[in-house]
């Protein structure tokens, strides 16, 4: 029989080419190098001094208050999907629900209501459709790949029924200036300090409450979960609500930043979110991955997207492409290096293990032979 | 096809012995398989049954002795090796494409072409609806295999194994799925094979089954062949005492118990086609063997009583307190552990580390103000790794890097420092080796005389005989015989686990 940990692609690898983390007997340098956060934070640096190489503009209070602004909802939807990628679900309805908050807000701003009263619905929102996903996932069993691809459709379907084709612009100048402005006298926009403020708050919860502990170990395995008596499906179901709240707040933020609210809102942003996730370290399998690794991989998105935009001879569809082949190379380096241990784990023990497959496959396979030749 | 003579086998296995490691799974094992017999395969779980099937169809190959085909020895590089040479194998799970027709399934790689390589449709179904008939079965080749019962996918396979002219029919517990009047039908189809002078192996735990259609019968015990002779001469009970009679080697460090009150009492728990009505009860101090053939549904009622499983009737209270069905959180608070049969899946999250395992069933109580404290964390774990003797590099290291053994010393520690009343152990030393067996036989026999209560379902007789004080066996998803431990012993379990339940009136 084969081990989970011995297939390269059926669960989490390491996301560390050299060393596994954390081993024992190794140096904290090596340890360090050796992490995946290590190498997103080099490429941080690269982006940085590219950055700095195309435009003087790019390092100045400016360009970093614009640069955050810009990713302040990408960065809001990734940490609950930090959380749900981390249990080995996935929630791509996120950008719909910011749309359909949007919209809310939009249609009841026009009907009259105050912001005082708008904010809490837009809350309540986003919570029914994360709740509407939860069960779907928890109660009914069903894949939640599959249930928030159709609740992808649905709540941004019904962000258009709420506020149609139209556009609502006329929002309190109190509210929108929060939007805008900054905090505090600092270059820092006040929704990336409420961002950071979440952030630490998912990081605690993550990296050290039960609740995390546990999100982890369903993510890894999720029958032992169960066998440990962990509440799987409530925690699960909680973390979708989680993810719908936090989407609603997003798309409350947009609307305020751009004084705008409409039903086309933040089209395709769920991918954005995803990639900052599984390039931050998360495995896509889940049981692995930290908030910490997630935030430098915003930074470095948000980096590359600000340096190719301040050269106008450079095309926006720069960003998408070298975003996208960062993206495979996260979910291909890390597969390769599994490989290559495979590989050499092989060569100096002589054997090799059985492959998950169908039963005949598997006995039939050279790996037997070479066993009883020997 | 020639039918051979009766003197020399069809296939054979000549003294072949298998050892993994310092285990042998075989030794010096000889089985003959002549045309026109139907031989039986008898022995208990781990008896060398499997290994002995997986040589003869080409899955594993001996260390020594040989494979003979017509006399010739000949050595099965593969699967592909031992079915060209007429060897054909009926499992117990058929393995058909479901959404083919039965005749595309029994031709499946082999399809009668037309020009241009077009599938030969009516020559297919017309192979196979001779092949049906030859074997007296009604069913129709068009059908798509989904939705046939187990039984007539069976059959399916049969006729496959008929389609490449196979001469030796292996059958590894082909009828543990089906009902009575399926059985009949599928001997009836293994008479009509035997009639044309085809081998058939038959392995199965169910002695009527064996003495309806088997003629000759070898035995096998620890890896060796202990019987070789005509079923007819071998009555029933001597059958079973070749089966068992073994020593129960005194390994096991029985102190007597001091049963105090009841903690869990099961009443009626059922499942649909799993088990049905199961009564039980584990006092304080005592500890409880479920034993029973594999497949007769104790880990299934384990895990029900434990939450994990859902049961659709019955009870399960705890210290007299009734607990909801299906909620392993609720259990657990009740004071009840499951030590699971599956460490790898269950027991355990192998990518986790060895300390964190060891935690994760009481997370609640490694916080310090609201948040984990990996200080707390690690000390709890250092005591338990220390108390259960673990050997382990630290405690950050993945679970995974440990031994069998040891892998089973986490979960008991994961589930022992939450301080049970009721500890559910499902086969305790599993794939552990002999040293490491018996520290966890001593480990539960402490904690049962502290006043633990424990539930053991287990497959190996000695561990069951050795540890309990009460023995319940289960026989096809029910309880079907009460013993003591002094009215305990091999014969009894062995007959009321293979449906023989005489011994329950015997002992009243």
């Amino acid at each position: 029989m084969s081990t989970m940990t011995s297939t390269p692609s059926g669960t989490a690898p390491d996301r560390t080419p050299d060393a596994p983390k954390t081993t024992a007997g190794e140096s904290p340098v090596k340890a360090f190098l050796g992490r995946w956060e290590t190498l997103i934070l080099a490429l941080i640096v690269v982006v940085f001094l590219v950055g700095q190489a195309i435009s003087t503009e790019f390092l100045t209070g400016d360009s970093l208050t614009s640069g955050t602004a810009d990713f302040a909802e990408y960065a809001l939807l990734a940490l609950p999907l930090t959380l749900i990628i981390a249990t080995g679900e996935i929630d791509l309805s996120v950008a719909s629900i910011l749309a359909l908050s949007s919209a809310v807000m939009g249609s009841l701003w026009n009907a009259g209501l105050p912001m005082e009263a708008i904010i809490p619905i837009c809350f309540v929102v986003g919570a029914v459709c994360g709740a509407f996903n939860g069960w779907l996932v928890t109660g009914l069993g069903l894949p939640s790949l599959a249930v928030t691809i159709g609740t992808l459709a649905l709540f941004r379907g019904l962000a258009f029924v709420v506020l149609g084709d139209e556009s609502v612009t006329s929002f309190p100048a109190a509210y929108t200036d929060w939007g805008f402005g900054n905090f505090a006298g600092t270059p820092v926009p006040n929704p990336i300090v409420l961002f950071l403020v979440l952030a630490v708050l998912f990081a605690l919860v993550l990296h050290r409450t039960p609740l995390g502990r546990s999100i982890f170990a369903i993510g890894a395995n999720k029958e032992a979960a169960r066998f440990s008596g962990l509440r799987v499906d409530r925690i699960q179901f909680r973390l979708f609500v989680l993810s719908g709240v936090i989407a609603a707040l997003a798309g409350i933020i947009l609307t305020l930043r751009n004084s705008t609210a409409a039903g086309n809102v933040g089209e395709g942003f769920e991918l954005t979110a995803i990639a900052a996730v599984v390039l931050g370290g998360v495995s896509i399998f889940g049981g692995t991955g930290t908030i910490g690794g997630v935030l430098l991989a915003l930074i470095l998105l948000a980096g590359i997207q600000k340096a190719l935009n301040l050269d106008p001879d450079i095309s926006t569809y720069w960003v998408q492409i070298v975003t996208g082949i960062l993206l495979v190379g996260s979910v291909l380096g890390p597969n390769i290096a599994a490989r290559v241990r495979e590989a050499r784990r092989i060569n100096t023990r002589g054997a090799r293990p059985t492959r998950p497959g169908r039963p005949a496959e598997a006995q039939t396979g050279p790996g037997g032979e070479g066993n009883t030749n020997a | 096809m020639s039918t051979p003579s009766t003197t020399t086998p069809i296939v054979a296995l000549d003294g072949a012995s298998r050892s993994f490691g310092a285990v042998h799974a075989l030794k010096n094992a000889s089985l003959p398989l002549r045309g026109g017999e139907v031989r039986a395969l008898m022995g208990e779980n781990g008896a060398g049954k499997s290994t002995l099937v997986k040589i003869l169809t080409g899955v594993d190959r001996p260390n020594s002795g040989q494979v003979l085909v017509d006399g010739e020895p000949v050595v099965f590089h593969s699967t592909a090796d031992s079915r060209d040479a007429g060897v054909a194998v009926i499992l117990q799970e058929p393995t058909l494409f479901p959404d083919l027709s039965v005749a595309e399934n029994v031709v499946m790689g082999r399809h009668p072409k037309r020009s241009f390589g077009r599938i030969d449709r009516p020559g297919m179904k017309k192979m196979v609806q001779e092949i049906l008939d030859r074997l007296g079965v009604d069913l129709d080749p068009d059908r798509p295999v989904q939705g046939l019962s187990i039984a007539d996918q069976q059959i399916v396979e049969i006729a496959k194994a008929m389609s490449f002219d196979a001469r030796v029919l292996i059958m590894d517990e082909p009828t543990a799925a089906l009902s009575g009047r399926e059985v009949e039908r599928l001997f009836g189809v293994v008479r009509a094979l035997q009639e044309r002078g085809a081998a058939v192996l038959f392995i199965s735990h169910r002695l009527e089954e064996v003495y309806d259609i088997a003629t000759v019968v070898t035995v096998m015990r620890d890896g060796e062949v202990v019987h070789d002779g005509p079923l007819s001469e071998l009555p029933e009970d001597e059958l079973v005492r070749r089966m068992v009679g073994r020593d129960v080697n005194q390994l096991f460090p029985k102190t007597e118990a001091k049963v105090g009150e009841l903690l869990l009492d099961v009443q009626g728990l059922s499942r649909e086609g799993v088990f049905y009505d199961v009564d039980l009860q584990v006092k304080a101090g005592e500890i409880v063997a479920l034993a029973g053939l594999v497949g007769a549904g104790r880990s299934e009622v384990a895990q029900a009583i434990f939450g994990v499983d859902h049961a659709t009737e019955g009870r399960v209270s705890m210290n007299g307190q009734e607990l909801p069905l299906g909620k392993p959180t609720a259990s657990v608070a009740a004071g009840m552990a499951l030590v699971p049969e599956d460490r790898r899946q269950q027991g355990l999250v192998m990518e986790m580390s060895i300390g964190h395992n060891s935690t994760l069933a009481r997370l609640g109580e490694m916080r310090k103000n609201g948040l984990l404290s990996p200080k707390k964390e690690r000390d709890e774990a250092t005591q338990w790794a220390k108390r259960l003797q673990l050997k382990y590099g630290r405690l950050t290291d993945p679970v995974g890097t440990l031994s069998g053994g040891n892998q089973q010393k986490v979960v008991l520690a994961k589930w022992l420092s939450t301080k049970p009343r009721l500890l559910i152990i499902d086969e305790p030393t599993r794939g552990i080796d002999v040293g490491t067996k018996a520290e966890v036989h001593r480990i539960i026999n402490d904690l049962a005389s502290e006043g633990l209560g424990v539930l053991m379902v287990s497959s190996e007789l000695p561990e069951v005989l050795g540890m309990a004080d009460r023995v319940l066996v289960m026989h096809e998803g029910r309880i079907t015989a009460e013993l003591s431990r002094a009215e305990a012993n091999e014969e009894r379990v062995v007959r009321a686990a293979t449906g023989r339940a005489a011994v329950a009136e015997e002992i009243a």
